[in-house]
């Protein structure tokens, strides 16, 4: 398998996104940079990591959005590849419109820094294989924008085609308003696009691959991918 | 000729403005008893050069659509100047 992250000017999990990829999957991982127009030959996985890209000016993700880079990720999208947004990773390919939908401030008004917990909806993706539909994981967020909205038409279409893969929940997988951090709509904390090759998630698999970190859910994601990619 | 645009960007309505909440609340906790809703937006000034108020306007125009802002979530309105 082989990866490559995408550093833009403010992105701040990076290294911490590398380091879970390599270490779990004993693959290495290249970077590619904003401004780059290609990405490396072969790449299987792009990452958007986490971050406050371009301060989060205008909205978060939309200056990203917008850089030379990311025509290149289309294209990778657009050819079946794999596209892993994390946190404004996932705010950077809602503005790219890869996938439906924007964040808005979270409810509670302040920037939220916890462990969280979530149910793997769907496990028919390349990203969730590993996990069963159903279970419980537990992946921390960090994020002061990520309410996921969409317009009722759209959100119906999105659940209707399966393509929302994590909810927030309580340790046991109960799910309500307590239990949502930021209050998006329907619980959801992921969804990819219906071709399920690209996906963006707020909370971080990448800080819940190691015990040292406080968890190992987001391993399987990492195992889930690199299967995915050798099977291809 | 140069044109000085101002673009008001702001939440569609129905779209849920925590910001706009929080300062609500605020106002009526600081007495503006008679306040009854409150949203919050951005107020973004363009300078372009153009050949007339009409063309800045549809320039200005585009730059919304391509970055400025998100039809999804956001509307927006747009005024020209005169020239300067």
């Amino acid at each position: 398998m082989k990866t490559t992250v995408v550093i833009f000017p403010g992105s701040n999990c990076d290294r911490d996104v590398i380091h879970a990829i390599e270490k779990t999957t004993g693959t290495t991982v290249e970077t590619a940079w904003h401004r780059d127009t290609a990405l490396p030959k072969g790449t299987d996985l792009v990452v958007l990591p986490g971050g406050f890209s371009y301060g989060d000016y205008l909205r978060c993700g939309a200056l990203s959005a917008r850089s030379p880079i990311i025509e290149a990720v289309s294209e990778h999208a657009g050819k079946g590849g794999l596209v892993l947004g994390i946190c404004n990773g996932f705010q950077v390919l809602l503005e790219t419109h890869l996938l439906p939908g924007a964040v808005l401030t979270n409810k509670t008004l302040t920037f939220i820094c916890s462990k969280c917990y979530l149910r793997v909806e769907n496990n028919d993706s390349p990203f969730t294989s590993g996990y069963s539909s159903g279970q419980i994981v537990q992946f921390p967020i960090a994020h002061n924008d990520g309410l996921f909205f969409l317009p009722p038409d759209e959100l119906d279409e999105l659940e209707k085609n399966g393509q929302v893969l994590f909810r927030y929940c309580s340790r046991k997988g109960e799910m309500s308003e307590s239990f949502n951090p930021n209050g998006s709509l329907n619980h959801i904390a992921g969804i990819v696009n219906r071709r399920k090759n690209v996906l963006g998630l707020m909370p971080h698999p990448e800080r819940a691959s190691g015990a040292i970190l406080g968890g190992v859910d987001g391993i399987t994601m990492w195992n889930s991918i690199k299967q995915w990619v050798e099977r291809k | 000729m140069k044109y000085h645009v101002k673009v008001l960007t702001y939440l569609k309505d129905g779209v849920l403005d925590t910001q706009g909440k929080a300062v609500a609340r605020s106002l009526t906790g600081a007495g503006h008893t008679s306040l009854l809703n409150c949203r919050v937006g951005k107020y973004i000034q363009l300078w372009i050069e153009a050949d007339s108020s009409e063309s800045a306007y549809r320039e200005a125009e585009r730059m919304c659509d391509e970055v400025l802002v998100n039809e999804l979530i956001e509307d927006f309105s747009i005024e020209v100047d005169e020239r300067q």
